[in-house]
């Protein structure tokens, strides 16, 4: 209890918001509770998913260069905040994605050559594999939460226990849509992850400019909904968060904000140049806290990295991706009767005679 | 549409709405209504009103006060198997949901050629005449005909208005259904107690006539009426009044059949000149019926001014006095 004023407003300045960053495995691969079992195996299929992602990443990045898909948003560094994620949903449950979450969209089910052709520019990119609920990546800032909190609202509505993880980044929490979302998630309990990737820089800004806030998950608080912090280059802090937020909306306890934070080593996507809005030294940093030389580290301690093992895994990735570009690059043409098939269920009469006037004029 | 009539009601376009509400909520478990103030309070027009009591809080939703936050919620509940009616509580009001509407809502389908849909219906009110405070009185129906993928219906009566907003609930695409305010209860209509449809893109000849074609639709269907009328006492001129009911998609076949039966169209709308509703009229008489016109199109409409405050609106909105001139323009023999 406080006696005079001022002395209740020097307790305001201490009070308690800070959300601390949870680890599991700490940045030289010792585990940060010793006491826990740490699952071996699980953390090992999280290497090999990690590299596969990164391997792919990277193959995107060489073709964007080479000219063979249009303009690239790498996630290198995003590893683990997005497949950790990603690994906790099951299938039914909804993922609204931005374009650097395909670690999430991949681990999930998209297919390798379905993202290339995303990137190619093709629509059939967008296209999920049959059962899977993978909406396109959203391109606007935000806006994919409410969509998230609907989705997964008329799961509830269905009686369902079904999710919904919208992604996004630190900038998006600047937007009207992700303080809507997130009141719409509170006021009406839905299912919904909102999943940031707080990976410092919104294309140039850093996030000091971005917000004075010192968290994003801070920003749960208002909402009177959980917000958690976690170290998005620690795959298993990232899983054990989302298992837990997850488990808990499915039992209806309503949604969680969760903060990974994380880092991206390259450009905000291939048109753009890092090094105009940061200094790049600054990544041999943030590579000693790499999410993959983190596990490996852990690992080796464990006893459990073989390097034999990791050897044919890249192995076989490289040869996944290889096919993978080798289809998409001898897909047949794109359609371009798509751009009008599919604006409405039936055609109106104008969209009819405009794609009657556009097909004479292909075939004239 | 029903023909053997069963029971009818004298309704207002509202209760009409109302009614149509109610129908569609009893046969699709699937549909919901979301909007601001639309529970409890049976929404400010009172077009819900009863419904909370009826469906419960699961199916009238009143919600957070955030425009974007309807529409975008609705696109989630819409692409998860249900069918959202979402109110904007003045179509001036819709600006902050502009990017959910036209980022998201209209382009999903296409985006991933069909394996996801966005059925829904946005419900706004729209136009000036009712002395409403100011940025309520917004007539901005040309924004949204610009965008691919959405249907923009706007009736002018009670009939039409359930007719039409059933079909609306049953599309299988995103559909923005403008409401009169001015017309919402200034007129009543026989209107069948059961459900009916009136189909979306056909326009209705309110009056045939063989010397002038005038297009228009919601609050301007009655000063239309009236002006065609005067023409008839006055003048013996016969006017074939339009209402559109659908502004897109166009029902190409009545405009043109009526233009190329009088060869002289006066267009009236609420909305600002400049890039409204009827530039792309007019456009479309040029394209398909050019050389049946016997004089330029007139254009009676909202001036390139912003709706202004409601002592002086009445100077703004179009009125028969307008519209009168407008047709005796056009059928100028110089």
């Amino acid at each position: 209890m406080t006696t005079s004023l001022s002395s209740y407003l020097d307790q305001l300045e201490r009070m308690d918001h800070d959300y601390p960053l949870l680890r599991m495995i700490q940045p030289d691969g010792s585990k940060a509770f010793a006491e826990d079992d740490y699952d071996v195996t699980l953390l090992l299929s999280f290497y090999k998913q990690m590299l596969r992602a990164r391997m792919f990443d990277r193959k995107a990045i060489n073709l964007q260069r080479q000219g063979r898909i249009g303009t690239y948003a790498p996630f290198e560094g995003q590893e683990a905040a997005q497949i950790g994620s990603a690994s906790a949903l099951q299938q039914g449950d909804w993922m609204f994605p931005t374009y650097r979450d395909h670690a999430a969209t991949m681990t999930y089910g998209h297919s390798l050559e379905t993202i290339f052709r995303y990137w190619k520019g093709r629509i059939d990119g967008c296209v999920p594999p049959a059962g899977l609920n993978i909406l396109p990546p959203s391109v606007p800032i935000a806006t994919q939460l409410l969509h998230a909190v609907g989705a997964s609202w008329a799961e509830r509505l269905k009686g369902q226990d079904r999710v919904a993880i919208a992604y996004f980044g630190d900038g998006a929490t600047s937007e009207g849509d992700f303080h809507e979302g997130l009141n719409f998630g509170s006021a009406f309990n839905t299912p919904t992850i909102f999943f940031c990737q707080n990976n410092h820089f919104a294309i140039s800004v850093p996030i000091h400019k971005q917000m004075k806030s010192r968290t994003i998950a801070q920003k749960a608080f208002a909402y009177d909904i959980e917000g958690i912090r976690v170290d998005g280059n620690d795959v298993l802090a990232v899983y054990k968060v989302m298992e837990y937020a997850v488990e808990k909306a499915r039992r209806g306890d309503g949604p969680t904000l969760i903060e990974a934070v994380t880092w991206r080593y390259g450009a905000h996507t291939t048109a753009d140049d890092p090094t105009k809005y940061r200094d790049q030294s600054i990544n041999e940093e943030r590579r000693d806290e790499d999410c993959l030389l983190r596990l490996e580290r852990f690992l080796r301690q464990e006893g459990v990295f073989d390097e034999q093992q990791i050897e044919d895994a890249t192995h076989e990735i490289a040869m996944e991706i290889d096919e993978a570009v080798e289809r998409f690059e001898r897909a047949e043409e794109p359609n371009p009767n798509d751009m009008f098939d599919h604006v409405f269920e039936d055609l109106t009469p104008s969209l009819r005679e405009q794609h009657q006037q556009f097909q004479k004029e292909v075939t004239s | 549409m029903t023909s053997s009539l069963q029971q009818t009601k004298e309704l207002t376009m509202v209760q009409a709405i109302t009614d149509g509400l109610k129908i569609m909520l009893e046969e699709d478990p699937t549909t919901m209504i979301l909007g601001e103030d639309i529970g409890v309070n049976g929404g400010v027009f009172r077009a819900t009103d009863g419904l909370l009591e009826q469906f419960g809080e699961h199916r009238v939703i009143d919600t957070p006060l955030a425009e974007s936050g309807i529409i975008g919620t609705s696109i989630g509940l819409a692409l998860n198997g249900f069918k959202p009616i979402a109110e904007m509580q003045f179509q001036g009001f819709i600006y902050p949901a502009f990017e959910q509407i036209v980022s998201h809502a209209i382009r999903i389908r296409t985006r991933t050629l069909g394996a996801f849909t966005v059925p829904m219906v946005i419900r706004a009110p729209y136009g000036a005449g009712i002395h409403a405070p100011e940025l309520h009185s917004d007539s901005m129906e040309a924004m949204f005909t610009h965008l691919p993928g959405l249907k923009v219906v706007i009736p002018s009566n009670a009939y039409d208005a359930k007719g039409l907003l059933i079909s609306a609930i049953e599309d299988p695409d995103p559909v923005l259904f403008m409401e009169p305010m001015r017309t919402y209860r200034s007129t009543r209509a026989t209107v069948p107690s059961e459900k009916y449809t009136v189909k979306i893109g056909e326009a209705s000849a309110l009056t045939t006539g063989e010397d002038v074609t005038i297009l228009a639709y919601g609050n301007m269907i009655s000063p239309a009426l009236a002006a065609a009328k005067q023409a008839k006492e006055n003048d013996n001129v016969n006017v074939e009044v339009i209402d559109l009911r659908t502004l897109y998609p166009l029902d190409e076949q009545t405009i043109l059949e009526s233009v190329e039966k009088t060869g002289r169209v006066v267009i009236v709308h609420e909305g600002h000149k400049t890039s409204g509703f009827g530039a792309e009229l007019i456009a479309f008489i040029n394209d398909k019926a050019l050389f049946s016109l016997r004089n330029p199109v007139v254009r009676v409409t909202g001036y390139d001014v912003h709706v202004p405050f409601f002592s002086i609106e009445e100077h703004y909105i179009p009125n028969a006095t307008r519209i009168y001139k407008a047709i005796e323009t056009v059928l100028n023999e110089e």
